[in-house]
C-alpha cells in the first residue's frame, strides 16, 4: 500500500488550524488512513487501496478538515467551458479510454511541482494498477496547440524527446532506453502500435503508457495553465483519475476548464463532477452499526466523510472510486460516529461449540507420543525438492508439487512426505543432547487429478527415534504401542524401501490397506543429512488410521 | 491424616524450632557422605590431601571432593602455605626403594672382593649403571680393579667403606621423601648436603614451589571426628530392606536435600502448538464450532468468492504462492462459478455495482497456497443452510506468502479466523468478540481503527495494547462481510461477522522470541527447556 508524505505545516495552513501531535495522530488513524509516524514537519501516511483521493495533499486534507467538522458537506467546482478539443481515433484498441481537462489560473512552486507528481506517481501504480488500467500527464498548456488527436502509430515511424533526454530518439527505442520504458514494456507485449498524444502541429506530447516529451510534457514554477489527460482500459477509472487530479488542482485555486472529447461516435465534455447518487435505507444503516441514528444524524456523518444529501439519496463525490454499495456509506457513517463510540457487546445466542473429530483425534495421538517422552517439532510445509527425494535415496523424477517463484529459492516444493522434514531437524541439532527423539503430525501434498485443485492433501505421522542404541525394535515397540492403544488390528510386512536398510524396513497393514512403514534409515541416507547417529522411523497416514479408528468405535 | 492436622508447615516438613532440638552436630554427622566418613577419621593424624590419599587408600579425586564437601559444612578448614619442596623424580623413586647404584655396587663387595660378572648380577645393575658407577667410585679411589686370569677382580678400599656410609644416608634421605616430599628449610644439615649432591644427578629429586593444603579440622569437626564411624549408615532404600523388614534397623544418611541436582528432559508438545491449542479452546469456549479444510485452494475459493478483484495488487506473485512447475496449475471451478463472475462484473443482485470489469475464468483458475483462512469462511458459508442459523465458526490454521524468510517474517504461520453469521449481528457484536477474546489472551485492552480489505465493510484494523510495553500491536482485520460475498453464498443478505487474526506476535512476546524464525528451527534445546503455556 503507497504511503505519502505531508507537510504538517501546508496541511494545518489547508484546514486553517493547528492541532496538537496526540490528536493529530489519532484523529489521522481514526480517518481510515494508517498513520506510520511524524518526523518534524514530515507526517508519512499510509493510503488503503479503496482511498486514491487521499494520495495527495489537497485531497487528504480536504477529507481531513471535513471529518475535523470543519469544512463538511459535499464540495462542489464549477467547471468553465474552453474551445479546446481533443479527436479520439478509432485506432487507439489497445488502450480505448481518454478523459481530459484543463486548468488555469494556478501558482506553481516546488513544492507543489512534487505533489502533483507524487501523486500521478502514486495514482498510477494503485488506482491505475501500475499504468495497466490508467495512466496520466500533465502538460503546461501554453505550448499545445489544439485540437489535440489520440492516436495508435508504429513507434518505428515516431521520432521524439523522452522525459530527461536531450536528443530525440526513435519511438521503438523507447522501451529500451527510457527507464519507465523498461518498467512498464509488459503492458504493451502484445502491442503492434502504441497510442500517442500528438497536437495540432504534429508534436508529441506523449507515447502511452510510457512518458511525456521532453520539450511539452514538463511543468515548471513559470506554467499558470495546465492540459491534463489520463488514459486507460477502462472509462469509469479514467474518469475518476481525471476527477482526482482536476479537484486537486482546484483545491490549490486553479479553475476547471471542460474539454471537448470527440470519439468516433460521440461526443462529450470531460471532467464530469457531477455527483453520483445512492440511496440510503437508514434502516438498514441502523441494523448493521447496532445504532438508532435518525436521518438527521446520519446527513450530519455523511456530511463530515465529504458527501452530500438528497431525498434520501446520499451524494458521492466524483473523485471516490470506492463506493459500490449503500454498505459503503455505512462505513463512512461508522467512521465520522467514531469507531471508538461504539460498545463492545456480546449477544446472548446459544450456539454449540464442537471440535473438530479429526483434531480431537490428532491431539490424542500426541499426547500418547509425550508420554513416550518424544518431543513433537514444527517444521515448514515448503521443503527444497532435493531434500525429500535424492537426500533420501529416492528417484529424483518422483513427481512432487513445486512452487513458482518462491522467494527463499531453496524451499521450492510442497512436501509429499514428513520423514525429510524430521530428519533435517536431525542434522541440525547434532550439537544437542540424545537420545533424539521426536515427532509431527503434518500435513502432506500429493498430485491428484481428481481434485479440483490437482493436489491431494493427508496428514502423515512422522516418529523418529535417534540415538546410538535404537533399531528396528525400538521403533516397531513404538508403533505397536500407538495401534494397541487405539485398538487397531494390524500386520507387519517386510517391504522394500529405498530409504531404510534392505531386511530392516517393513510395511503396516490394515485390513489390506497400507498405513505405513518403518524400519532403519539407510546409512546412506543419513549420510545425505550428515546425521552421524543410528536412527529409525515410521511415517503413518493419519487420515486412514482416524476412519479405522471411527469404525472401531 | 495426623500430621495435616498438627501444627506442622503444610509441606509436611517439621518448623525450625524443632529441629534446633535436635543435636545439630549428630544431624551433621549423619549427613555424611560414604567418602566424606572414610576421609574425617583420618584427619587427626595426616593432615595434607597427599597423606590422606596413602591412608584412605581412596583415588585422589575421591580425596578431593571429601575434603571439598567437608570444607562447605565448616568441618574442617584448610590453609594454604607457599613452600620449596624436595621431593623424589622418576629416578629416586626407584632409589629409594631398592638403594642407589653405587651403594648397590659397593654393598656387594663389602664382605669380599667380587668378579664384575658377579657384580652386575647380585647389585642388579645393567651395563650403563655399572659403567657409571665404576667411573664414579674409581675417582673417590673407594675400589681397587685387578686382572685375574679372564675377569676383574673389584676389592672396596678404605674410603670406599665410608663413601657406603655416606650413600646409605643418601639413601634414608631419598627414603624420607618419599610421600610428599619435605619442607627444604625443615632439613638437617647432612640432609641439605644430600640434597645438594642428589640434585645434581639426573632425575633423582627436585625441588620445586609447592601450595600444598594443612588440613585442620574445625571445632565441630574434631567433634565429628570422635563419633563412632564404625555404626553403618545406609545409602538407599533397598528392596531387601523392605522385605525383610531390616529397615527398622538401619540408620539412612540424611541427604543435603537443598542441593541442585541434574537437569532431567521430557516429552513435550511444540511451544506454539501449546498456546495455539489454548486459542482453539477460547473459541470453543465461546460457543463457536471448528472448521478445517485444505491449504491448496484455486484463487475462485481463496480470493474471487471473496470479491477481491482479479487486479488487486494482493494476487500477484509476490504474495502469494502459487502452484506448478513455471506454468501455474490450472484448477477446476464449480458448476455455479457464474454466479460469483457477475457479482465481480456487475454486481448482480446484490445492489452492487460490482467491479465493472470482464472477470477471467483463468485467473480463477489458479491454484495457490491459502493466503488467508478466510477461504474457509467463505466455504463454510456455501454449506450453510438457514435453519442452521445462527452460527459461529472458528479455524486455527496455517496461510501462507511469498516472502523470504527474516527475523519478522515466516512464508507460513498461522491466522485465526472467526464468523458469526446471524440476522441480528451488527457492528458492536464484532467489538464484543473480538474484545472477549483478546482479554481471555491476556491482552483486555482491545481498540479498533478503521481499514480496507475487499471482502468487508465496515472494516476494522484491531490493535491490543501490550500490558507491560504499553504499546498498541496491530493484530488482524475484521468487518462484517460484504453482501457481494454473502448473498452468492448464502442467498440472502444476512450479516456475517468475520475476522482474520495473527497469533505470532502474543506467541512470541509470550515466550520472549525475539527472532520468529525460531518457531520452527527445532532446535531441541528450546524445545525442551521453554516453559510451558499457561494460561
Amino acid at each position: 500500500m503507497p504511503t505519502i508524505i505531508l507537510k504538517k505545516s501546508v496541511l494545518e495552513k489547508i484546514i486553517g488550524k493547528k492541532l496538537p501531535i496526540d490528536k493529530l495522530k489519532d484523529r489521522i488513524s481514526m480517518l481510515g488512513t494508517d498513520l506510520e509516524k511524524i518526523e518534524g514537519d514530515e507526517i508519512h501516511v499510509e493510503i488503503f487501496p479503496n482511498r486514491p483521493d487521499l494520495l495527495s495533499e489537497q485531497g487528504f486534507a480536504r477529507a481531513f478538515s471535513s471529518f475535523l467538522g470543519i469544512k463538511t458537506g459535499l464540495k462542489e467546482y464549477k467547471i468553465k467551458s474552453s474551445n479546446c478539443k481533443v479527436i479520439v481515433d478509432k485506432s487507439v484498441t489497445m488502450r480505448p479510454y481518454t478523459a481530459c481537462a484543463v486548468v488555469k489560473n494556478i501558482t506553481f512552486n516546488n513544492e507543489r511541482i512534487k505533489e502533483i507528481m507524487q501523486m500521478q506517481e502514486k495514482l498510477a501504480t494503485t488506482h491505475g494498477r501500475k499504468r495497466k488500467k490508467s495512466c496520466y500527464g500533465v502538460y503546461p498548456l501554453q505550448k499545445i496547440n489544439f485540437p489535440i488527436t489520440y492516436i495508435a502509430k508504429d513507434p518505428k515511424t515516431m521520432k521524439f524527446k523522452p522525459l530527461g533526454f536531450k536528443e530525440e530518439i526513435s519511438a521503438d527505442k523507447v522501451e529500451e532506453l527510457h527507464s519507465t520504458g523498461k518498467e512498464y514494456k509488459q503492458i504493451a507485449e502484445s502491442w503492434t502500435k502504441y497510442p500517442f498524444y500528438i497536437d495540432n502541429k504534429g508534436k508529441i506530447l506523449s507515447m502511452l503508457p510510457y512518458t511525456n516529451s521532453d520539450d511539452i510534457g514538463k511543468i515548471d514554477e513559470t506554467t499558470k495553465e495546465v492540459f491534463i489527460e489520463c488514459t486507460g482500459t477502462d472509462y469509469q477509472n479514467v474518469e475518476i483519475a481525471l476527477n482526482m487530479f482536476v479537484t486537486t488542482l482546484a483545491d490549490m485555486g486553479g479553475d476547471i476548464y471542460a474539454v471537448e472529447m470527440v470519439y468516433s461516435d460521440k461526443k462529450f465534455t470531460t471532467p464530469n463532477l457531477n455527483p453520483s447518487e445512492m440511496k440510503l435505507d437508514t434502516k438498514y444503516v441502523n441494523k448493521r452499526l447496532g445504532l438508532n441514528l435518525s436521518e438527521k444524524e446520519m446527513i450530519k456523518y455523511l456530511a463530515a466523510m465529504g458527501y452530500g444529501y438528497k431525498n434520501g439519496k446520499a451524494l458521492i463525490p466524483a473523485y471516490r472510486a470506492d463506493i459500490l454499495h449503500p454498505v459503503d456509506l455505512i462505513e463512512d457513517i461508522a467512521i465520522a460516529y467514531g469507531y471508538e463510540n461504539f460498545e463492545e457487546i456480546i449477544p446472548k445466542v446459544a450456539t454449540i461449540a464442537q471440535e473438530d473429530e479429526f483434531e480431537k483425534f490428532k491431539k490424542k495421538i500426541i499426547y500418547l507420543l509425550v508420554g513416550l517422552n518424544f518431543l513433537e517439532t514444527n517444521s515448514y510445509h515448503l521443503i527444497p525438492k532435493i531434500l525429500q527425494l535424492d537426500n533420501m535415496n529416492l528417484n529424483s523424477n518422483t513427481e512432487v508439487i513445486p512452487l513458482i517463484d518462491s522467494v527463499s529459492a531453496e524451499y521450492n516444493t510442497l512436501r509429499s512426505w514428513l520423514l525429510p522434514s524430521l530428519l533435517q531437524v536431525l542434522k541440525e541439532n547434532k550439537h544437542n543432547e540424545y537420545p533424539q527423539n521426536i515427532f509431527e503430525i503434518a500435513t502432506i501434498f500429493l498430485p491428484d487429478k481428481q481434485k479440483a485443485t490437482l493436489v491431494n492433501e493427508k496428514q502423515h505421522l512422522s516418529i523418529v527415534l535417534c540415538s546410538p542404541e535404537t533399531d528396528y525394535t525400538k521403533i516397531k515397540q513404538v508403533v505397536d504401542y500407538l495401534l494397541r492403544m487405539l485398538s487397531i488390528e494390524y500386520v507387519i510386512k517386510e517391504t522394500e524401501h529405498p530409504s531404510f536398510i534392505p531386511g530392516r524396513v517393513a510395511e503396516v497393514v490394515i485390513n489390506n490397506k497400507s498405513l505405513g512403514f518403518l524400519g532403519e534409515l539407510h546409512p546412506k541416507v543419513l549420510n545425505n543429512f550428515a546425521i552421524d547417529t543410528p536412527t529409525t522411523a515410521a511415517e503413518l497416514d493419519c487420515n486412514l488410521l482416524f476412519e479405522l479408528v471411527k469404525k472401531n468405535n | 491424616m495426623k500430621q495435616f492436622s498438627s501444627k506442622l508447615s503444610l509441606s509436611g516438613l517439621p518448623d525450625k524450632k524443632n529441629l534446633a532440638k535436635q543435636d545439630s552436630s549428630q544431624i551433621l554427622f549423619e549427613k555424611l557422605h560414604p567418602l566424606e566418613r572414610k576421609v574425617l577419621p583420618l584427619i587427626k593424624e595426616n593432615n595434607t590431601q597427599d597423606k590422606l590419599v596413602l591412608a584412605s587408600k581412596l583415588q585422589e579425586v575421591e580425596v578431593i571432593r571429601a575434603l571439598q564437601w567437608l570444607e562447605n559444612k565448616k568441618i574442617i578448614t584448610t590453609k594454604e602455605e607457599l613452600k620449596e619442596v624436595v621431593s623424589l623424580d622418576a629416578n629416586g623413586r626407584e632409589y629409594s626403594k631398592i638403594g642407589l647404584p653405587e651403594q648397590r655396587f659397593l654393598e656387594t663387595i663389602q664382605n669380599s672382593p667380587q668378579a664384575a660378572d658377579e657384580i652386575k648380577k647380585f647389585a642388579k645393575l645393567n651395563d650403563a649403571e655399572y659403567s657409571v658407577c665404576i667411573g664414579l667410585l674409581r675417582k673417590k679411589n673407594a675400589i681397587i680393579i685387578k686382572k685375574e686370569a679372564n675377569n676383574l677382580q673389584i676389592t672396596i678400599t678404605e674410603d670406599g667403606r665410608k663413601t657406603l656410609e655416606k650413600q646409605k644416608y643418601d639413601y634414608q634421605f631419598l627414603k624420607s621423601l618419599a610421600a610428599e616430599g619435605r619442607d627444604i628449610t625443615a632439613l638437617t644439615l647432612d640432609e641439605t648436603e644430600s640434597m645438594n649432591e642428589l640434585k645434581q644427578r639426573k632425575d633423582i629429586i627436585k625441588i620445586e614451589l609447592k601450595k600444598p593444603k594443612t588440613i585442620t579440622p574445625t571445632e565441630i569437626g574434631k567433634e565429628l571426628s570422635k563419633m563412632n564411624f564404625s555404626v553403618n549408615i545406609a545409602e538407599r532404600v533397598t528392596q531387601d530392606m523392605l522385605k525383610n523388614n531390616s529397615w527398622k534397623d538401619i540408620k539412612f544418611r540424611r541427604f543435603d536435600v537443598e542441593i541442585n541436582v541434574p537437569k532431567i528432559i521430557g516429552g513435550k508438545r511444540h511451544f506454539e502448538n501449546q498456546a495455539i491449542e489454548y486459542v482453539k479452546q477460547i473459541w470453543l469456549d465461546m460457543g463457536f464450532r471448528e472448521m478445517t479444510g485444505d491449504y491448496a485452494h484455486t484463487a475462485y475459493q481463496d480470493l474471487d468468492m471473496l470479491f477481491v478483484p482479479q487486479d488487486h495488487p494482493a494476487r500477484t506473485m509476490q504474495d502469494t504462492f502459487y502452484l506448478g512447475d513455471k506454468k501455474i496449475l490450472l484448477g477446476k471451478l464449480p458448476k455455479d462459478y457464474k454466479k460469483i463472475k457477475e457479482v465481480h462484473e456487475t454486481g448482480a443482485n446484490t445492489g452492487s455495482k460490482g467491479w465493472q470489469y470482464k472477470w477471467n475464468e483463468e485467473e480463477a483458475r489458479k491454484v495457490l497456497l491459502r493466503t488467508h483462512t478466510t477461504v474457509l469462511s467463505a466455504l463454510k458459508l456455501q454449506q450453510l443452510k438457514k435453519q442452521d442459523l445462527p452460527a459461529k465458526f472458528f479455524n486455527v490454521g496455517k496461510v501462507f506468502r511469498n516472502e523470504a524468510l527474516d527475523w519478522k517474517h515466516l512464508f507460513e504461520f498461522y491466522q485465526i479466523d472467526g464468523i458469526v453469521i446471524d440476522p441480528n449481528a451488527n457492528f458492536k457484536h464484532l467489538k464484543g468478540y473480538l474484545r472477549e477474546f483478546f482479554g481471555k489472551m491476556g491482552y483486555p485492552d482491545v481498540r479498533i481503527r478503521p481499514a480496507h480489505f475487499p471482502y468487508t465493510e465496515p472494516s476494522v484494523e484491531v490493535d491490543v495494547l501490550h500490558p507491560v510495553k504499553k504499546e498498541w500491536i496491530e493484530l488482524g482485520g475484521a468487518g462484517i462481510f460484504r453482501p457481494e460475498v454473502v448473498i452468492p453464498l448464502l442467498d440472502e443478505d444476512i450479516p456475517v461477522l468475520a475476522w482474520g487474526l495473527g497469533t505470532g506476535r502474543i506467541v512470541s512476546s509470550y515466550y520472549g522470541i525475539t527472532d520468529i524464525r525460531d518457531m520452527y528451527k527445532n532446535d531441541l534445546k528450546q524445545l525442551r527447556e521453554m516453559k510451558l503455556w499457561i494460561k
